[in-house]
């Protein structure tokens, strides 16, 4: 058996696998049981595992010891199989600006970019992340935030603020693969986060003042 | 003491000006920390079992197995068996999600499968949901039906039956009236989806609590862990640096939070409880719905003459509704009739939501004068302005009609009426899709809320001001900071705002837009009076007049020689070794106030494109006009309103809670499927903000709750201009605009 296949049958049947009396269904209770789910259906979070170098134990209850790469650091961190990126961010890490508004990832607002690429911390197993870059919200701020940050000051693209790091991350890859995008591009596709308090309108305005160059 | 005043309109460096929230890195970056985010070494994490059923006696609760569960430490049952005084009793369940018991684990995996494994014995109960059917609810008994509160022109004589008396008047007033429009009108229910749920992260210090809460209320809801507990609320601390969202719901320790302090306790550890998505949804606010058989009968102008309905809707098990009060919506006909029919229904319970019964007497009643405008042939925007001779008279020496004319000349002028208004259905369609425009308008009270706060100024010319309130995400902090260094002549940046903890001096809860009043008054004044004191010391120093003497650019100098002065910072040295502490108050009161005021007016107005084909309604544009007083920061003005206008386009167009008619499960309680407006759904947003020198020297008043009243109103208005039909209910679903077109409708 490769070590590929024993992660994929440990994720989906640790119980059968180890022998360990943990159902799968129990496994989707657990917590991001949606996301668990959601990864299992759609194979994302699977194939990501499946790229990942040997956990060496996957049973789902006994933790386990992976190396993350967080905003150009590595970090050792303890988790089991069900244990979601968001989770080791915001409770090992400290790193809480991924908000964990729904665990179906519908809102963005546990927003990170990986490999420079958009995603839901809230959707992605942690030990599907091991070798990756992980870049959360936290690595635009510092003594020289970003001009994506920059910009959400002072067009206030903020008012609670539990949605704007989220949207802050999304703006950012954005405009990484669209810098000269227009308004009409900008209403088009930055459509992943949700916002209550109805920030929309200053969000669109920081996006833009981003292409022109900023403040 | 200083006589309390706000600088001329256009004398200020700060106030009336933008400028970016104080906290605004510190949020688009994630350092800031709201509940959710505090971690502490041995936290465990808590979670709620809520009830599968919404009608149900509970017989038992067996927590054996959750206990047993790998990682759950602890597993508290939230239901007694006893009425408090020794009797025996079942608990009663009576809607969906009510909390049973609470699992405290290692890890948010543990406390679910905690949850999962706790055993409950039901006995099921009938059930009833359907808020929106009155017959429904009066065959199944549950209805609470208030009186009829009658206004009339005419009296009845002394002998005769006043009700009899009032159909009768009411039958004439109707032949009499030149257009009567009958119809249905109504608005479902809505939660109020703060994306940071209700909860807490709370730890005991011997035996003190320390609670990190998503509050509203940072002075007040000690008290309420207090009560829970049967400590005194001395022994509380509460903690909010941030909330995210609350709109009304965040009031209240709750059951949760009670149960996450008593099991902080039993383990001696850390406690994190915050509400999972659903629960927050069925269980933590939701708005009251609201549904009216209205008849309504103008004269050829369109003025209402008489006004005759009948409306009912539910806040949950209690009955309740839209409070009659508001029907019809700002406008007072001379004759009018109106009956209010609470429905006790199987659903969450209601919390305040942003401007409470507003939004929905508006969506339910301006909707009804349009149709008059509709019925007449003529425009909506000469309806509303003819029938404002029926608005309450005044705020303040300021009419509010002539408040209303102003407004909508504005916003007529910003949405281009004359040149886009066409007679109900009856523009130039582009294929299957058809343009309208509506309004809609609103009034709120506001005004400032009790505020006491201590403000601090070292001899180095430090600055800081320490008060028990909150920022919601109205920029709060930065406002604060801007009054008091208005008030100095300092840099924003100087000012150092403490406000989020319990231990500062008390300031009320962020409700009802009370917030910038009640914090601006005690800054005001706790500045004023701080200056002169700092005033005497430098009037001393350099021999001159006190009075003659302004706070300006960073130093303390005469008003009309500059050079005759000190820098802020060699003022201050004249303190010697003691700190200046000038405590700040506002007591709101029925005296009227130099620096706060109450009462406003806005007037908004929509332009949308329907697909007549698809249903969908498309915003175009959006014009909302508001006045506040006076505007310490425009910046975060403008930023309420374009949410208030969003959230407003959410409840018009999209969201609503959908419950099981048959088992009174609430269906769309996960994000996924309750459904809000996204960036690309909203459309142009305009927003002005009226302020002219009246508004101004009227002092603050407070702007969350308005601008978010009219949106229903105008966009349903706008969608009725469009189609030449009403759609009767919202949120305006493509389903609900197809189902209206095909039955024609009362436009």
């Amino acid at each position: 058996m490769h070590e590929h296949d024993h992660l994929e049958a440990a994720a989906l049947e640790p119980a059968a696998a180890q022998g360990g009396g943990f159902s799968r269904r129990e496994f989707l209770r657990g917590s991001g049981a949606a996301a668990a789910a959601t990864a299992l259906a759609t194979g994302q979070g699977l194939a990501e595992a499946q790229q990942a170098t040997k956990p060496k134990v996957a049973s789902g209850k006994a933790p386990t010891t992976i190396q993350l790469t967080v905003n150009g650091k590595n970090h050792s961190v303890k988790v089991e199989t069900t244990s979601t990126l968001i989770d080791v961010l915001r409770y090992q890490l400290k790193l809480t600006g991924c908000k964990p508004v729904s665990n179906d990832g519908v809102s963005g607002a546990s927003s990170v970019l990986i490999d420079g690429k958009l995603a839901n911390a809230s959707t992605m197993l942690a030990m599907a992340c091991v070798k990756k870059k992980i870049q959360t919200v936290e690595s635009l701020g510092g003594t020289k935030p970003d001009a994506v940050v920059r910009a959400f000051v002072h067009q206030d693209a903020m008012q609670c603020g539990f949605c704007t790091p989220g949207f802050v991350v999304a703006v950012r890859s954005f405009l990484d693969k669209n810098p000269k995008a227009t308004e009409e591009q900008v209403r088009a596709g930055l459509n992943g986060n949700i916002c209550r308090c109805g920030t929309y309108a200053n969000v669109i305005q920081a996006a833009l003042e981003v292409v022109k160059g900023g403040k | 003491m200083a006589e309390y005043s706000w600088p001329a309109q256009g004398s200020t460096a700060l106030v009336g000006k933008e400028q970016d929230r104080t906290d605004g890195i510190e949020k688009a970056t994630g350092t800031a920390k709201y509940a959710y985010d505090q971690v502490f070494d041995k936290m465990l994490f808590a979670k709620l079992l809520g009830c599968p059923h919404a009608h149900c006696r509970v017989k038992s609760i067996d927590v054996k197995a959750a206990e047993k569960v790998p990682g759950v430490v602890h597993v508290a049952v939230m239901k007694k068996w006893d009425d408090g005084k020794g009797k025996e009793i079942v608990p009663e369940v009576r809607w969906q999600g009510d909390h049973l018991a609470c699992v405290a684990a290692e890890s948010e995996a543990a406390a679910a499968l905690g949850v999962a494994a706790i055993k409950v014995e039901y006995e099921e109960l009938d059930v009833f949901v359907k808020e929106e059917d009155l017959e429904a609810a009066k065959e199944a008994g549950r209805t609470n039906e208030g009186r009829p509160d009658v206004q009339m022109e005419a009296e009845p004589d002394e002998n005769v039956d006043e009700s009899e008396f009032a159909d009768q008047e009411f039958d004439r007033l109707f032949k009499e009236a030149a257009v009567v429009v009958e119809g249905d009108y109504g608005i479902h229910s809505i939660t109020h989806m703060c994306l940071e749920p209700h909860g807490s992260t709370l730890y005991w210090d011997d035996d003190k609590l320390i609670v990190w809460h998503s509050t509203q209320m940072v002075s007040g809801v000690g008290g309420n862990f207090a009560e829970i507990l049967g400590i005194t609320a001395g022994d509380v601390e509460i903690h909010c640096d941030y909330v995210g969202g609350g709109f009304g719901s965040k009031f209240q320790a709750n059951a949760w939070g009670g149960v996450a302090a008593e099991i902080s306790k039993a383990t001696g550890r850390p406690v994190k409880m915050m509400l999972d998505r659903d629960l927050e949804l069925k269980i933590a606010g939701s708005r009251p719905s609201g549904f009216i058989k209205v008849k309504v009968g103008a004269d050829s102008e369109g003025v209402v003459t008489v006004w005759d309905s009948v409306h009912w809707g539910t806040a949950g098990a209690n009955g309740g509704g839209v409070d009659k009060g508001n029907i019809p919506y700002v406008f007072n006909p001379p004759n009018r009739r109106r009956k209010q029919i609470g429905i006790v229904t199987n659903t969450g319970p209601e919390q305040a939501w942003r401007a409470p019964h507003h939004p929905q007497a508006c969506a339910i009643t301006q909707t009804a004068y349009d149709d008059i405008a509709a019925k007449l042939g003529i425009s909506s925007y000469d309806v509303f302005l003819r029938n404002l001779a029926s608005v309450a008279p005044k705020k303040q020496g300021v009419s509010m009609a002539e408040t209303y004319r102003e407004q909508m000349e504005i916003a007529a002028r910003l949405i281009d009426w004359k040149a886009k208004w066409h007679p109900h259905g009856k523009g130039d369609a582009d294929g299957s899709i058809v343009t309208g425009l509506g309004m809609a308008l609103h009034t709120w009270g506001g005004g400032g809320h009790n505020s006491k706060c201590l403000l601090k100024v070292h001899p180095d010319g430090g600055v800081e001001t320490f008060l028990g309130s909150q920022d919601i995400g109205t920029g709060t902090r930065t406002a604060i900071g801007m009054v008091v260094a208005e008030t100095f002549g300092l840099p924003l940046s100087a000012v150092k705002v403490n406000i989020g903890s319990s231990t500062y001096p008390v300031s009320g809860p962020s409700g009802g837009s009370t917030t910038i009043g009640g914090v601006s008054e005690s800054n005001r004044r706790a500045a004023q009076d701080a200056l002169e004191k700092l005033a005497g010391l430098v009037a001393d120093k350099l021999k001159v007049d006190a009075a003659n003497l302004v706070a300006k650019d960073g130093r303390i100098q005469e008003k009309d020689n500059a050079d005759n002065g000190m820098s802020w910072k060699d003022a201050c040295r004249l303190l010697g070794m003691e700190t200046l502490e000038v405590t700040g108050e506002f007591k709101r009161g029925p005296k009227e106030s130099p620096l706060s005021s109450i009462q406003v007016g806005g007037v908004q107005m929509a332009e949308v494109a329907v697909d007549r084909e698809t249903g969908v309604v498309r915003m175009e544009k959006f014009v909302a006009v508001q006045d506040m007083g006076l505007v310490i920061n425009p910046k975060t003005a403008k930023s309420q309103m374009y949410g208030a206008v969003i959230m407003g386009i959410a409840y018009a167009l999209f969201e609503e809670r959908i419950m099981d008619a048959k088992t009174g499960a609430f269906l769309n309680c996960e994000l996924t499927d309750y459904r809000l407006p996204r960036l690309g759904d909203i459309g142009e947003i305009v927003v002005h903000l009226h302020e002219p020198e009246s508004e101004y020297n009227r002092g603050v008043v407070g702007l969350g709750e308005p601008p978010v009243i009219s949106p229903g109103a105008a966009i349903s208005n706008a969608v009725a201009n469009a189609l030449g039909v009403r759609v009767p209910v919202l949120p305006l679903t493509p389903k609900r605009v197809l189902e209206a077109l095909e039955k024609g409708g009362n436009a």
